[in-house]
């Protein structure tokens, strides 16, 4: 780790006045659970650590006329104690019990899960969020890509958002709110997220003197909603492919349908091809099968990673069943 | 001949073959126990290791210059000059002393070093993109194969395959060096603590600073190790440069590998993939072997697996191997060399011809027993582990594995191991004040080496565990063997239980006169000293022992020791069963129950047995499901040099274990060594429960999602 200068400011804008203008000059630390590894295998190398602990305000989780506002600095492990997010939002509290491990939930922030960067191995490891060789190629599509991203790959970036909780956020049409010296604005987490086409960008739509200081999840309304994670392993783990779901019912069947995947693309992936196969259908292990099928229609593989097509569709089939209470 | 020493009847034994808990328990469990990686000498510096990150290059130049005047760094090291050959990724090639770890760190990062990349093999698995990294071996007949593959009426022709894996010791490897004057005391992670002090004098011996530094200058301390595998029995460069940093600059230097460093560079255990022949009769009896492997142990090829493993009197082989050269970090030894990837070639391969013939495979392995070297072992083994597993009711042909998307099988495989005691010495003290010392140069790995000498003693003299204090850890004691090849168990208690009856006999002719009788009278026995027949004539331990005086009774006992009792065995036989249960839609595979039966003689701490056998099967379904090396053959890099992508099973991964160890008529064998056996079937058990359940074989090991949605896919399953 590249020795830095850490800061703990009280406030937003004491921590806003402490940031750097470009990337790599200044961090701001949560949990720590991302940044100090990327900082120990000098992915990250700041001048200037800003840690956000000291904020009181970004530690409240809050109810308003327009949904609940969730600080940035509420841990993953308060996020699924809180009585409300238990209450109504199923697809949420299942996204954030499968953040694993327990250490990770006690120290892994809300507003951390949404910053942390891509766990590519190739980024991991040095060589670029849009990894390349030495002579310029560009080392994903020939390489070891596994884990990488099916849909939405045909730029540069290959890598697989990482976040945990963006699907659901997505599906639940929350929004961040970000916070800089010009002031506060706020954003979709769907539009958050974006695939970097060259260096200089990154996979969301954040200056590095600004702060995501919290979410706003709209009113769940009665949604029907659920998170369904396929993962290898039980214990600390990512997983291969996950489905968010939200379906606003009338009777028996689908008014309007929100299908958020993860980790199969460089950002959460809402289909509209499966909102639209389920519109005014009941839900059940055909009409899922269709919607899986319609989510998955425009896959564009890489060389190693076809089967992630199948777990991708297999999350979305049961995270609609689930939701419909199926499963 | 019967001895005095041979180990007590079943009936007289107060300690021996019970549960026990291991004694360093509560130390372990409270954080007490201090292993090297928690020595931290006063004064002390850090040293940190600069590794290649090319797989394949030549060192053209090395500048430390910037780093030996970087603030807080005392020692800067070049361990691989300009004109090395690097030939893995993670090859050392300097080293940096510092007052801090952080300040080593950026020390290292201070030095330049200029590669000319050479090209560089990586993988091994496709062994036709192998070109001039290859070394085929001679073709190796037995019988008559092609007789053998007529007889037959039924030939099954496979491709199988498990890859190359690391040790991932908890504990990395590492040591903390401390000189005082020409005396360097070493705290070291090590397997083998009576070997690499001798290994570090010669080195330094070699060298003209240190020319007068002798094997008995330098001692080894290691009271606690965080796990070993067989990959910490060397003093490794950076033990050297450790210990000389330290004799350079008067102060103890501490160096651990970081987490890449150990699955980089600190051993693995090789791979083996082969296209098996088999053919048998119609009623399972195999008549031919054939097979064509490859391998890799990194820049030294691999060895010729021992295959057919166990079954090895098939009558009718033929075996060709290939030797694959790779630019990854070498091969040590891992748990059971090379068994574990010969039973899942084996077990696997006969695993199919039994699907093939449409047998059971519980009555097709049984019904080639014949073909082992201890047939009535495994059977009884078998049908034991069949009743644990409940294997009448779970079995069912393969593509039965029920009706819905998730599918339950089971699988078995056999082992073998030997496990013969190692050279131990051991001094047992017993002092005035009743107080006794079992003093070995012997390392506790974590396997309950303590708890064993410890119960050995105690049994011995007849008094309680907690009367005894185990002394191990420390090269000043009694030399023992280093701990591997499950050698470990059978030296050190053949050791104590000698040296502890030969200290009781003292103590017995020290107090006989005060009962009013002959030393070869009384017995030790409930924390009394009494005459044979008679306990109304008897002295408490305590009073027994005032009896001294000034004295202490000292007494060494060694293994092997000719006509003093047959105390250990060597060869022993395990099976394992596997339950799964696969999600036919994901390819994830989830281990529901593991039944262990294993026979090693005279079991000393039923307790710290049977976690022996938990440790290795959960080691087991870690390599059966989860580890790889994951390589990436354009650049060279491990991509998964860190425990994120480099998979280990949590707990709630691993499934209800089931351990029987088979005691009673096996008793009279003597002690036999366990720390192998138990790590070597869990992966072929787990590939026959997989296509038990999907009815297709998964051809390599790890059973990875991908891989088992591919096999579906081919077999028309998905």
């Amino acid at each position: 780790m590249q020795a830095f200068e850490y800061s703990k400011p009280t406030t937003t804008k004491e921590a806003l006045g402490m940031l750097g203008a470009q990337w790599g000059e200044t961090d701001i630390l949560a949990g720590g659970t991302d940044l100090l590894s990327l900082m120990k295998d000098y992915v990250h190398t700041p001048k200037r650590v800003v840690s956000l602990s000291g904020i009181k305000e970004l530690k409240l989780i809050k109810s308003a006329a327009d949904g609940l506002h969730i600080g940035a600095m509420v841990t993953i492990e308060e996020l699924l104690e809180n009585a409300q997010v238990r209450k109504e939002y199923a697809s949420l509290v299942q996204a954030a019990r499968g953040i694993s491990s327990p250490q990770i939930r006690a120290m892994g922030t809300v507003g951390g899960d949404l910053c942390q960067r891509p766990r590519c191995w190739y980024f991991r490891k040095g060589f670029g969020l849009l990894p390349r060789d030495s002579r310029g190629r560009d080392l994903v599509p020939n390489g070891e890509n596994r884990y990488h991203a099916i849909l939405g790959n045909s730029g540069p970036a290959k890598f697989v958002s990482a976040s945990s909780l963006a699907p659901a956020l997505v599906a639940l049409g929350a929004k961040v709110t970000i916070a800089s010296a010009s002031g506060n604005r706020t954003v979709d987490v769907e539009k958050f997220f974006m695939a970097p086409t060259d260096a200089s960008t990154r996979e969301v739509d954040l200056k590095p003197n600004e702060i995501l200081t919290g979410i706003v999840v709209p009113v769940a309304g009665g949604a029907k909603q659920a998170t369904y994670e396929v993962r290898q392993k039980e214990a600390l783990d990512w997983p291969l492919a996950t489905a968010s779901v939200a379906l606003k019912m009338s009777g028996s069947t689908v008014q309007s349908a929100k299908v958020v995947l993860g980790h199969v693309a460089p950002t959460p992936w809402n289909s509209a091809e499966a909102a639209q196969a389920l519109a005014g259908k009941a839900i059940n292990e055909s009409t899922a099968k269709v919607a899986a099928d319609a989510a998955l229609a425009r896959a564009t593989p890489l060389s190693q990673n076809a089967y992630k097509v199948q777990l991708a569709k297999v999350a979305v089939k049961r995270a609609l069943l689930a939701a419909a209470g199926k499963a | 001949m019967p001895s005095k020493y041979d180990w007590p009847a079943e009936g007289k034994r107060s300690l021996i073959g019970k549960r026990i808990s291991r004694l360093d328990g509560p130390d372990k469990a409270s954080g007490r126990a201090r292993y090297a990686y928690d020595t931290n000498r006063p004064g002390g510096l850090v040293a940190k290791l600069l590794c290649s990150p090319h797989a394949h290059a030549k060192i053209t130049r090395i500048d430390t210059s910037e780093a030996e005047r970087a603030p807080g760094v005392r020692a800067v090291k070049v361990m691989a000059p300009a004109g090395t050959e690097v030939q893995w990724q993670g090859f050392e090639i300097a080293a940096v002393a510092a007052d801090t770890e952080e300040l080593a760190q950026d020390g290292v990062r201070k030095i330049k070093v200029e590669y000319e990349i050479l090209p560089h093999l990586v993988k091994e698995e496709d062994v036709s993109k192998a070109a001039n990294m290859i070394k085929p071996s001679a073709e190796e007949t037995k019988g008559n194969p092609d007789s053998g593959f007529s007889e037959a009426d039924a030939v099954h022709e496979g491709y199988y395959g498990i890859n190359t894996i690391t040790h991932c010791c908890l504990e990395s490897h590492g040591q903390v060096a401390e000189w005082n004057g020409d005396n360097c005391t070493l705290y070291a992670s090590t397997q083998a603590l009576g070997r690499i002090g001798g290994d570090l004098a010669k080195v330094l011996g070699a060298e003209p600073a240190t020319a007068n530094i002798k094997p008995a200058n330098i001692r080894v301390i290691t009271e606690y190790m965080g796990g070993g595998f067989g990959s910490k029995f060397s003093i490794d460069k950076w033990g050297i440069v450790c210990a000389q940093f330290s004799k350079q600059t008067g102060k103890p230097v501490k160096l651990m590998l970081d987490r890449d460093q150990e699955l980089l560079m600190a051993g693995m255990r090789p791979s083996d993939y082969a296209k098996i022949k088999l053919g048998a009769k119609k009623d399972g009896t195999i008549t031919a072997w054939q097979h064509e492997s490859w391998s890799t142990g990194g820049p030294g090829g691999g060895g010729a697996p021992p295959i057919p493993y166990v079954f090895t009197e098939i009558p009718n082989q033929r075996k060709r191997h290939i030797a694959v050269s790779t630019h990854t970090g070498p091969a040590r030894a891992w748990r059971a060399p090379n068994h574990p990837q010969a039973a899942a070639l084996t077990m696997c391969a006969m695993d199919d011809l039994a699907a093939k013939l449409n047998m059971n495979p519980l009555d097709f392995f049984i019904k080639n027993l014949p073909l082992t070297a201890r047939g009535d072992v495994y059977k009884a083994e078998l049908l034991k582990g069949a009743e644990l597993m409940d294997w009448k009711t779970k079995w069912h042909p393969r593509g039965q594995g029920g009706n819905g998307y998730l599918k339950r099988g089971v699988g078995l495989s056999l082992h073998t191991w030997g496990g013969r005691a190692h050279d131990s010495d051991c001094r047992i003290v017993i002092n005035s004040d009743g107080s006794v010392q079992a003093q070995l140069g012997s390392q506790d790995l974590g396997t309950g080496t303590r708890t064993v000498i410890g119960i050995v003693a105690a049994e011995t003299l007849g008094i309680p565990l907690s009367g005894v204090q185990v002394q191990i850890g420390d090269s000043n004691y009694p030399p023992s063997g280093a701990s591997g090849g499950s050698t470990t168990v059978g030296g050190v208690s053949s050791s104590t239980r000698r040296a502890s009856v030969k200290a009781l006999d003292k103590l017995f002719e020290a107090v006989a006169p005060s009962l009013g009788t002959t030393a070869d009278k009384l017995v030790a026995r409930d924390g009394r000293i009494h005459v044979e027949g008679d306990p109304s004539k008897s002295l408490t331990w305590k009073a027994a022992c005032a009896k001294l005086g000034t004295k202490s009774i000292s007494e060494i006992g060694r293994q092997p020791a000719r006509d003093e009792g047959n105390l250990n065995d060597n060869g022993v036989g395990g099976i394992q069963m596997a339950e799964v249960e696969v999600d036919t839609e994901t390819g994830i595979v989830s281990v529901k129950k593991m039944v262990a039966v294993q026979d090693c003689g005279l079991i000393i701490d039923v307790k710290t047995a049977e976690s022996q056998c938990y440790g290795a099967m959960i080691m087991g379904v870690c390599a059966a499901l989860y580890e790889e090396r994951i390589f990436d053959q354009q650049t060279g890099t491990m991509l998964n040099a860190d425990m994120e992508f480099y998979k280990l099973s949590g707990i709630a991964d691993v499934g209800d274990m089931v351990v029987h160890m088979m005691t009673g008529v096996y008793d009279g064998r003597g002690v036999i060594g366990l720390g192998e056996p138990p790590a070597i079937s869990p992966p072929a058990a787990i590939s026959n429960a997989v296509a038990n359940a999907i009815g297709v074989r998964v051809p390599t090991i790890p059973l990875t999602p991908d891989k088992v949605l591919a096999a579906l896919e081919k077999g028309g399953r998905a």
